[in-house]
């Protein structure tokens, strides 16, 4: 089996980190190079950059915020946020991150997926997914931020990105996001019965305890974390010792 | 102590910004270049690479690099090839047809194995972290891995490995559904890495410090 992938992820308004609930009531944390930092040190195996506003106001999003991160963090970074073209992803990627996560743009035009998979590979495509669940077993896509919706079934739109070329795909529960209430289970598991690629759970991690139905039941390969790590209720390395306690697969790590 | 030069050759593939950040955090004054001039004047030179072989080798042959990579190397300075990179010092790949490569390690690049040794199929391609273990008959010591640990976690991705027709060519291997893939290779001053060790936090700087030295 591989490897739980353990992910800070840091939305950010510029030139702030923020944190939200539910993508809204959004509030200040701090700098987002800063927690970055600190995160690459507690031994992150990732990290992921959202710009959390850009679609809504089509601004242009975090090439210099990543090239500054990039200078002394030496992990994969995903950038998501206000990127709509080949060209706004390839100015990401030279800015130093590993891959492109794309929710607004890839509903608006499915084809920039493809596009974008041709171009640098499928590895570098994540189709990231808003989710609001709108009965049982159906949650529906939203963009903008959690704000608008498309009436599109989540797990058609997982099924149909990844047969377009994406490589990965970030799933945030906009009803669990922030709550601190625990993953959304059936969410991440009607998603992974459906798909072989890689899927990282995003929304709701409360307390490192959360992981563990979020990896056996839903059957997550990745955990993406904001509140936990930015209100330092757990670092990643209590996290990654929960993990290797419970007998999951994580990557071995001393802090230096 | 005067910092070491090096050339990190850019043939238009790849994310060269990691890999010279990577090496300037190890100390190095770092220039990207496909100039031989400039390239030559040069302590250490790194072959990066993202993407097909075929297309990497076409790329490199546009700019006459791999005579210029040849007299690196017979000049004796310390070469390290960077995933696709590493891939390109063997004779040939299997990707998208046979194309020849570098030919500066004796071997054959070949596709992942689509299932693990038990039978499950395995996702390819292989991305993520993974361990290093010794390869056998393997030594680190005074090595580029001289200050790493069998079981230390690397940042993998790639759909074709490496495989070296000689052993002692062979320093780590990673395990995938338990089957041996070449992490590390080297022969005199020539060395490749499977994995991202630009994105191997600081178990992969320690490499390119070692590198470096």
């Amino acid at each position: 089996m591989r490897n739980l992938r353990l992910i800070a992820r840091l939305d950010i308004k510029s030139p702030n980190l923020i944190k939200g609930v539910h993508l809204e009531g959004l509030r200040v944390i701090g700098s987002p190079s800063e927690h970055a930092l600190r995160y690459y040190h507690q031994g992150a195996d990732e990290l992921i950059y959202m710009d959390c506003v850009a679609s809504l106001y089509g601004r242009n999003h975090l090439a210099n915020l990543v090239s500054e991160t990039a200078k002394n963090i030496f992990i994969p970074i995903t950038v998501g946020g206000g990127i709509r073209s080949i060209d706004d992803a390839t100015q990401i990627l030279r800015s130093g991150a590993d891959k492109v996560a794309i929710n607004t743009a890839a509903v608006a035009n499915p084809k920039l997926i493809t596009e974008i998979a041709r171009q640098f590979g499928s590895q570098c495509m994540v189709l990231s997914i808003e989710a609001k669940q709108i009965s049982q077993d159906h949650w529906e896509v939203y963009t903008d931020n959690g704000r608008e919706r498309t009436g599109l079934n989540v797990v058609e739109w997982v099924k149909r990105g990844v047969a377009l070329g994406a490589g990965e795909i970030l799933l945030t529960s906009v009803d669990k996001e922030g709550t601190r209430k625990g993953f959304d289970i059936a969410l991440i598991q009607a998603v992974t019965n459906e798909v072989s690629v890689p899927v990282i759970a995003s929304g709701g991690m409360g307390k490192p305890e959360d992981i563990l139905p979020a990896v056996n039941i839903g059957q997550a390969d990745a955990i993406a974390m904001a509140d936990i790590l930015h209100y330092q209720r757990a670092t990643i390395a209590d996290i990654r010792e929960l993990a290797q306690a419970t007998g999951m697969g994580v990557r071995s790590y001393e802090i230096a | 102590m005067k910092s070491p030069r090096v050339a990190v050759i850019d043939y238009g593939v790849g994310n060269l910004l990691s890999v010279q950040r990577g090496l300037e955090s190890c100390g190095a004054d770092v220039i990207i270049s496909n100039k031989p001039d400039e390239i030559l004047k040069s302590d250490h030179v790194v072959l990066p690479g993202v993407g097909a072989f075929g297309n990497a080798m076409q790329a490199l042959e546009m700019l006459d690099l791999p005579s210029l990579v040849d007299e690196v190397v017979k000049q004796g300075k310390p070469f390290l090839g960077i995933c696709l990179g590493m891939q390109l010092l063997l004779d040939e790949s299997e990707e998208f047809g046979i194309h020849q490569g570098l030919g500066l390690i004796a071997g054959k690049v070949q596709a992942i194995p689509t299932h693990a040794i038990s039978g499950e199929t395995l996702k390819i391609p292989h991305i993520g972290w993974n361990s290093l273990v010794e390869a056998n008959n393997a030594t680190w010591e005074n090595t580029c891995l001289h200050n790493n640990k069998s079981g230390d976690a690397m940042y993998f991705v790639h759909s074709f490995m490496a495989n070296p027709y000689h052993q002692e060519h062979r320093l780590a291997d990673c395990l995938y559904g338990s089957h041996r893939i070449a992490a590390v290779i080297k022969k005199d001053n020539i060395m490749g890495c499977q994995f991202h060790p630009e994105k191997s936090g600081i178990l992969g700087l320690k490499i390119l410090q070692e590198f470096l030295r």
